[in-house]
């Protein structure tokens, strides 16, 4: 027996007759979850509707009046397991009046399976549900070509399907997609390959299901721990109940909790079963703190370096559930982690057709509409962006007046002014990213299988200073003594990044602080490709760089502070630029006509009017081994 | 015995037990005395540990219950140091609420819907848990975890709330109630290699024993004074255990010799049939489930 057997939960779509619930029949049949007295009843709904085949779709078909229409119209959850993997699958129907069941099922899933029918090819429903399945962001897409049977098995036919829909997916933000080529009726390429396929070498389907990474889409980086409930057995016990959102904790770490922003540690991770030391991502615990400070229900506990963001106007993509559309500017409760607070949307900026993906002016959006908003609350949401972390990110709204759930939210980023969104790009609507997300676990190559590779760990490096003060001198220099030691290196500073990237940017607060935030993106996927990222940036600002390092793991961030006297980098000069501030030709010039918010709290501080480059260099990389980034420390 | 998919199921229903305590005013615990309200029972201390169990547990009594099952729910109380009320359904038939079916073929099953919503009504429970799996029957397959009722205690399932992500929309009006199914995503054997991975104390029904047994329709029911051979019915002796504790009267037993928890997972993980196949009332009619469910049976 395996012990090792873990869950994937996946959602199938597909357009009436496309043979979802045949497949879905066939992998619980195949797969040994079909008892015999539910087959026996199937045999006999069959006989008594008067069809002469065993209907395996009717094993899933529910509710009598999906019976009765002969379609599915909810979310109905099936199981099976085989001895590798659990499967919980959310069975929701493919037509567009079922977007919002569609939306329900994906956002819990890990997997959406697309069917195709051979002979029909890509239809719009298909599309549909790709662009459903990305703007949830599930990790994995597996497109199946059914009906095989019916086309011959002919290998054209699945590379037709595999090239059309290929390059519609290519404009979305896709993650992975995988196609199968199968016959859910007779079952080929289901569990076992069968003999008519020999032109394929890929996995079945269900061998894929068995080993597509699970937990590819959760974010193991950010620790975020909404508070359920307050356990207060007695006066010598407090304890805060909650499931680990994102990333985990260890006893003895520095936590801070919103909206209060009182400061503590984490003093135990209490379970019925014994402490652990520490919480990881899903897990149900109870944790103490050091101090006793006041924490209820919605309060959030996050580390002291990796904070959530935090507004009352966030920027959403929102489906909406209900019969009676949406009001602007009337009060929802929302929904937010274990939050509820009073809300309204303040704009409704366009839906989109979830056909053409064209979006257009409205002024309310109707029951399966999907639409990007403006959301105001009464209090700020310490909120991570959707992309890239589906707990924190997500919230739903709730009509006052009748309780219902009218609409499941997915938020981008705090509001922008409207002229902001004008200039948005056509077709990011799956929520193509602006920048990109991946510090966890990716698909495939694992961060830590590179590290192994490279031989050492992934860090940012983030220079800051002066210009002048000898930041970029001092990171190349390091970049030199690294590369010759055999460290996979990434070299970024104002000027590369300003040459192409943000070529679109001046020097106005707003440009600097999306100069920085870019900079610090592009440092993360450094990161996370294993690299020792050196980022030699001004960043004057304290909240930008706070911003970077937060996209960072603890200890995977280091501060280092390059200080020069102002006098010294004056008349250093190289470029030229103190005299011509000084002179007034350039507006914005820090340390000039705009400030330098000095580091408090850097990793290091070196002085390069009092230093030597070389035992700057020296002392960076004796660091780097005291933290164990590099190996050969202590 | 360590299996990762439980500690995960484990995670989210003690997930769900929470969002109950926290968003509700007087949840209530429904406890059958079956393996799944047991399991409910564990997640429940586990969930508020070191705290106790903050809701009160209730128990609708047939008086068509094996024996066993009172003594073990006794028991299990006073472990736990939780709360218990338990109420008749003889006392809902003497009242005049409901009219008990006659015959020997006569099932309380049905009559415990009434007594279970006057309880709810009389202790204003908002929230009532429930241990029911949606593996069970296929007509549970749609139900939510937080389940949404009228004032009737009626369910609607055209007019379910979505529920997305781990967001649980628990806000009613007053004399609506939810039922909340935490362990919906579990299948009979999870609920089996979790007792064994928990080392969870199950009432003696559920192991191999001797017992006195009438087959009637394919069912083998526990002969007792309320089961009793009609026609060319007879008694026999034979080794059978429970999958499901409930009504005497409709709950049937399986030939078996699994005298132990490992037994059990290991003659579940090859059983062909459904627990609920076991079960005289579900064979009624084949949206038998469903209609009762509309009631506002569990
Ligand atoms: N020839 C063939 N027929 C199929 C296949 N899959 C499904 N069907 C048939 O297509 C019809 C619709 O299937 P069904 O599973 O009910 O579709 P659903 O509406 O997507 O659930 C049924 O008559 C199936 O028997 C296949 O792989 N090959």
């Amino acid at each position: 027996m395996t012990q090792q057997m873990d869950l994937l939960r996946f959602t199938t779509a597909g357009s009436v007759d496309d043979g979802k619930s045949t497949l879905i029949g066939r992998l619980l049949y195949d797969s040994k979850s079909i008892f015999e007295d539910q087959m026996d009843a199937v045999e006999t709904a069959s006989r008594n509707r008067g069809d002469e085949e065993v209907d395996l779709a009717l094993l899933t078909d529910g509710l009598r009046a999906e019976r009765e229409q002969k379609i599915t119209i909810d979310v109905a959850y099936r199981y099976f397991a085989t001895p590798r993997r659990k499967f919980i699958i959310a069975d929701t129907p493919g037509h567009i009046q079922y977007t919002r069941n569609m939306v329900t099922g994906a956002s819990t899933a890990e997997l959406a399976i697309i069917l195709i029918d051979a002979r029909k090819g890509v239809l719009t429903q298909s599309k549909r549900h790709g662009f459903l399945a990305t703007l949830l962001r599930i990790p994995h897409l597996v497109v199946a070509i059914n009906k095989m049977d019916l086309v011959d098995y002919s290998e054209r036919v699945y590379e037709e399907v595999m090239d059309e829909y290929g390059a519609f997916i290519a404009k979305l933000d896709a993650q992975n997609v995988t196609y199968i080529p199968i016959s859910a009726l007779l079952g080929d390429n289901v569990v076992e390959k069968g003999a008519n396929m020999d032109w394929y070498d890929g996995p079945t389907l269900l061998h894929h299901l068995e080993t597509v990474n699970v937990g590819a889409s959760v974010n193991h980086v950010d620790f975020r721990y909404p508070v359920q409930y307050v356990i207060r057995p007695n006066q010598d016990f407090r304890g805060y109940a909650g499931q680990v959102a994102s990333g985990r904790v260890a006893v003895g770490e520095d936590v801070v909790v919103l909206p209060s922003g009182l400061e503590s540690k984490i003093e135990g991770v209490v379970t019925a079963d014994g402490g652990l030391e520490m919480a990881n991502i899903g897990e149900s615990v109870v944790l103490t703190l050091e101090d006793e400070i006041d924490i209820s229900r919605g309060d959030m506990i996050v580390r002291k370096r990796n904070l959530p963001q935090k507004s009352n106007r966030v920027d959403a993509t929102i489906c909406w559930m209900s019969d009676e559309p949406l009001k602007v500017r009337q009060a929802y409760w929302v929904q937010h982690t274990t939050r509820q607070v009073k809300g309204f949307v303040s704009e409704l900026n366009y839906k989109i057709d979830v056909d053409t993906m064209h979006r257009s002016a409205a002024t309310t959006l109707g029951l399966n509409e999907i639409g990007r908003i403006q959301l105001t609350t009464t209090q700020p949401l310490y909120y991570d962006r959707y992309q890239i972390n589906r707990v924190t990110g997500s919230f739903i709204l709730i009509d006052p007046a009748t309780n219902s759930t009218v609409a499941a939210g997915m938020i981008r980023g705090k509001s922008r002014e409207v002229e902001d969104l004008l200039l948005d790009e056509a077709g990011d609507e799956s929520g193509r990213p602006k920048s990109t997300n991946v510090v966890w676990e990716q698909e495939g190559i694992s961060l830590a299988a590179r590290e192994e590779r490279h031989g050492h760990g992934a860090a940012v490096l983030w220079f800051t200073g002066l210009s002048g003060s000898g930041k970029s001198t001092v990171a190349k220099k390091l970049e030199q003594v690294l590369f010759g030691m055999g460290v996979s290196t990434m070299f970024l500073d104002g000027d590369n990044l300003r040459h192409g990237l943000n070529g679109d940017l001046g020097f106005s607060g707003a440009d600097r602080q999306e100069n920085i935030r870019r900079a610090a993106e592009v440092a993360r996927l450094g990161y996370a490709h294993g690299h020792i990222v050196l980022a030699s940036f001004i960043s004057p600002f304290a909240a930008d760089r706070r911003a970077a390092r937060g996209l960072l793991p603890e200890g995977r961030f280091l501060e280092v502070y390059v200080k020069c006297d102002l006098e010294v980098v004056k008349r250093r000069d190289p470029k030229g630029l103190y005299a011509k501030a000084l002179a007034g030709e350039i507006d914005n010039f820090t340390g000039i006509s705009a400030p330098y918010e000095e580091p408090e709290g850097a990793e290091l501080v070196v002085e390069t009017d009092l230093e030597s480059p070389d035992e700057i260099v020296a002392r960076i990389v004796g660091r780097l081994r005291d933290v164990g980034i590099l190996g050969g420390g202590e | 015995m360590h299996y990762q998919h439980l500690k995960l199921l484990e995670a989210e229903s003690i997930y769900l037990i929470r969002e109950v305590a926290a968003q509700f005013e007087r949840p209530f615990l429904l406890f059958s005395g079956g393996k799944d309200s047991i399991i409910m029972a564990h997640l429940a201390r586990k969930a508020f540990f070191p705290g106790k169990i903050p809701f009160t547990l209730l128990h609708v009594d047939t008086g068509h219950n094996f024996p066993e099952t009172i003594a073990f729910r006794d028991a299990l109380m006073a472990e736990l140091g939780a709360r218990l009320e338990v109420r008749y359904v003889q006392d809902s038939i003497d009242q005049g609420r409901v009219v008990e079916e006659t015959g020997p073929y006569a099932s309380r099953n049905g009559l415990q819907t009434v007594t279970l919503l006057d309880a709810l009504a009389e202790f204003k429970v908002d929230a009532a848990l429930g241990g029911a799996r949606r593996d069970e029957e296929k007509a549970r397959a749609k139900e939510r975890f937080f389940s949404h009722r009228d004032e009737f205690g009626q369910w609607d399932p055209k007019n379910q709330r979505p529920e997305l992500w781990n967001l649980y929309n628990g806000r009613h009006k007053p004399n609506e109630h939810f039922r909340v199914f935490p362990i919906s995503n579990w299948t009979e054997l999870d609920v089996w290699q979790y007792i064994q991975m928990e080392e969870i104390e199950l009432p003696s029904l559920y192991f191999s024993h001797e017992r006195e047994i009438i087959e009637r329709d394919g069912v083998l029911l526990g002969a007792s004074d309320v089961v009793y051979p009609v026609g060319d019915e007879v008694v026999k002796r034979q080794v059978v255990r429970f999958r499901t504790i409930g009504d005497m009267t409709c709950t049937g037993a399986v030939l078996s010799r699994a005298k132990t928890i490992d037994d059990i997972v290991e003659e579940v993980a090859s059983a062909r049939v459904t627990e609920r196949g076991a079960r005289a009332d579900d064979k009624r009619s084949e949206a038998a489930m469903e209609d009762r469910k509309k009631q506002g049976y569990f």
